[in-house]
């Protein structure tokens, strides 16, 4: 099913915006896949999990190579949260095996799984914000954990913030805040370490259109400024395709969209359906497949 | 093959599936299709209207478009399958392996790092000085009854002077421990419950996990370790208040002479006693904190999810305490034998 595209003329089906002057060298390929040669952040190979009952997931094997953004799509209940769990050892699969950062983490000890975890970042369906704590205290969480000097974390946790747009938050409580900007703190938190992997899990699920746009924004920033890989769960197509078709200007600071018909190559896709993976490839793909569940999903 | 097969459906018998016929007007071949995985599904059927509770399809868990999931038993005859009380035991059993495999792991984090000294002393002065208190209240007031009540009993035998010994042996062996075992139960491990159980369910604690911290050694191993610790100061303060509790009712109801009480309160006092009363109050802080911690651990099922087990937290510790402190009893006076 891993595919390695070859579409190197525009795509007519995306729905990419017409804009001259961008300032990336030549048309991107759609759906290239990024090069494997160090090897993948994640594998998954032939993993399953059930809780009880049916099985959530089945006979799942994808992976995510290093600089590559994975948009797992699929509708509600499929097992999109669960699978990213699966990926840094906060569930284990029944079957199969799980590869992050070339370590075996199906069956490895939860003590030994804390410093892999530590080299990732997570950003939870409602932000999963310690409530007891301020923003500060929440975005420096690992950083009180490993004693690092308390100048050192007020400098970290203001540049974290400011690259979400929240600096002015440092001192309040989650309470305190919206579901759109406990989300971008819970993006700060995620990326106060420059974690080598970032897991989304539905980071716009609920909320208004316009905070959404700048929650992709804040993904997309990542992507394109920092090149870290990532993972993320979504079920809102608008949000999945403004990441292909669009890269963030640091100029301008902020999206602009890529020439008509071209995608991000570094940006490819999943799809669950029925804790099956019916889909892995690029937008390209996705929007040409014959697959009945997925154009219907696309519709 | 696929005769005599029962399928129950899991929250009501009678919720209507997404479209299609009713179950009663299709084929025990299209039940048998229906029972199937998707994957091996030929075609998608989807009955409607109520399920029989008993349906002639083949053995297999279905997850039907409505997502009401269906069991149907794995063909084991009627008379080999697990019964109500089979399911019951099994998940008592479960419930108490996986307890004491919880409770393991917190006792030996303390011997690995790392070790979270601030969050231990958090704990300590919201278990220990937050339930003073109350502790020092219910103390006073239970050494006052017992006061009146023993003086009552014993002005029968004209032994009123030995109000001070009755009152100062009852509270220090065991109405100290207990009360202030079941006082801290109602207030902390609920306490511990709840505020666990709420991190869990808006999943802070997978937030915790994924940062690479250990909930258990950063939330569970100082809760355990600071009650432990409080619990034993908390029982002597229960256990002085309790004297002078019945000291106040001695001096000031029953008009009795107060240097007489507290005389035969200490000078009945012996060493196992004293012991007794401080090796007590140590087990029930293990039993409050482990149990009120192992239950917010294992919440599900959202805000009602949490209420339950903060309901399960207070009973089972506090009953635990009473059952605990009978079997301490037992030990401790076989071992340690009164002069």
């Amino acid at each position: 099913m891993n595919q390695t595209n070859s579409a190197s003329e525009p795509d007519p089906a995306l729905p990419g915006l017409s804009q001259p002057g961008l300032t990336q060298a030549g048309p991107i390929q759609s759906g290239t896949a990024p090069a494997l040669a160090a090897g993948p952040v994640v594998a998954f190979h032939n993993v399953s999990i059930a809780f009880d009952g049916p099985p959530v997931l089945q006979d799942i094997s994808f992976s995510v190579a290093p600089g590559e953004t994975r948009i797992l799509l699929g509708p509600a209940g499929v097992g999109k949260s669960v699978l990213l769990k699966l990926v840094n050892g906060l569930l284990r699969p029944d079957e199969g095996s799980i590869l992050l950062f070339g370590d075996e983490i199906s069956k490895m000890p939860e003590e030994r799984l804390f410093p892999l975890r530590t080299r990732t970042g997570m950003v939870f369906q409602e932000g999963a914000l310690f409530d007891s704590l301020t923003v500060r205290d929440n975005v420096a969480y690992q950083l009180i954990q490993e004693q690092v000097p308390d100048e050192e974390i007020d400098r970290r946790v203001h540049e974290a913030l400011s690259f979400v747009e929240l600096d002015q938050t440092f001192s309040l409580y989650p309470d305190s805040l919206s579901g759109g900007m406990r989300r971008r703190v819970a993006i700060a938190r995620a990326l106060i370490r420059q974690p080598e992997l970032i897991l989304y899990d539905s980071p716009t699920g609920g909320l208004d259109p316009v905070t959404s746009t700048t929650i992709i924004e804040l993904v997309m920033k990542e992507r394109d400024v920092y090149r870290t890989p990532s993972i993320l769960v979504t079920h809102r197509l608008q949000d999945a395709f403004t990441l292909s078709t669009h890269r963030f200007d640091p100029d301008q600071g902020s999206m602009v969209p890529l020439p008509q018909g071209h995608a991000d190559p570094n940006t490819t896709y999943l799809m669950l359906e029925e804790g099956r993976l019916i889909f892995d490839g690029s937008i390209h793909e996705l929007v040409h497949t014959d697959n009945k569940f997925v154009r219907e999903f696309l519709q | 093959m696929h005769l005599n097969r029962q399928m129950q459906l899991i929250e009501n018998n009678e919720t209507a599936l997404n479209c299609g016929r009713p179950w009663d007007e299709i084929s025990a071949y299209h039940r048998v299709i229906l029972a199937l995985p998707p994957a091996t599904q030929h075609r998608r059927l989807v009955a409607t209207g109520p399920i029989p509770p008993s349906c002639d399809i083949l053995s297999m868990h279905e997850r039907l478009p409505s997502n009401r999931r269906v069991r149907v038993n794995s063909g084991i005859p009627a008379n080999k399958m697990a019964t109500p009380i089979d399911r019951t035991a099994k998940r008592v059993v479960l419930t108490v392996q996986d307890y004491s495999l919880f409770a393991h792991r917190a006792v030996m984090n303390l011997f690995r790092p790392p070790r979270y000294g601030s969050e231990f002393l958090i704990q300590a002065d919201i278990i220990g000085v937050g339930s003073a208190f109350i502790v020092l209240l219910s103390g006073f007031f239970t050494g006052g009854v017992l006061a009146l009540q023993s003086a009552a009993t014993l002005s029968e035998f004209g032994a009123n002077g030995l109000t001070g010994r009755f009152v100062g042996l009852t509270m220090i062996r065991e109405l100290g421990p207990v009360l202030t075992g079941v006082m801290v139960a109602g207030r902390n491990a609920s306490s511990m419950a709840s505020e666990l159980g709420s991190m869990v369910v808006t999943e802070q604690i997978d937030a915790m996990r994924a940062l690479g911290v250990d909930p258990m050694r950063k939330l569970v191993t100082p809760r355990l370790f600071a009650c432990i610790s409080m619990l034993f100061f908390l029982t002597i303060l229960a256990d002085a208040f309790g004297i002078l509790g019945g000291g106040f009712v001695t001096v000031v109801m029953n008009h009795q002479d107060g240097f007489q009480y507290f005389s035969t309160a200490w000078e009945s006092l012996r060493y196992p006693d004293i012991v007794q009363g401080l090796v007590k109050p140590l087990f029930s802080g293990f039993i409050i904190a482990s149990i009120g911690c192992f239950f917010g651990m294992r919440t599900s099922g959202g805000t009602q999810g949490v209420g339950r087990a903060t309901i399960q937290a207070v009973v089972f510790s506090s009953v635990s305490i009473i059952i605990a402190d009978f079997l301490l009893t037992q030990v401790l006076l076989s071992l340690l034998a009164r002069a």
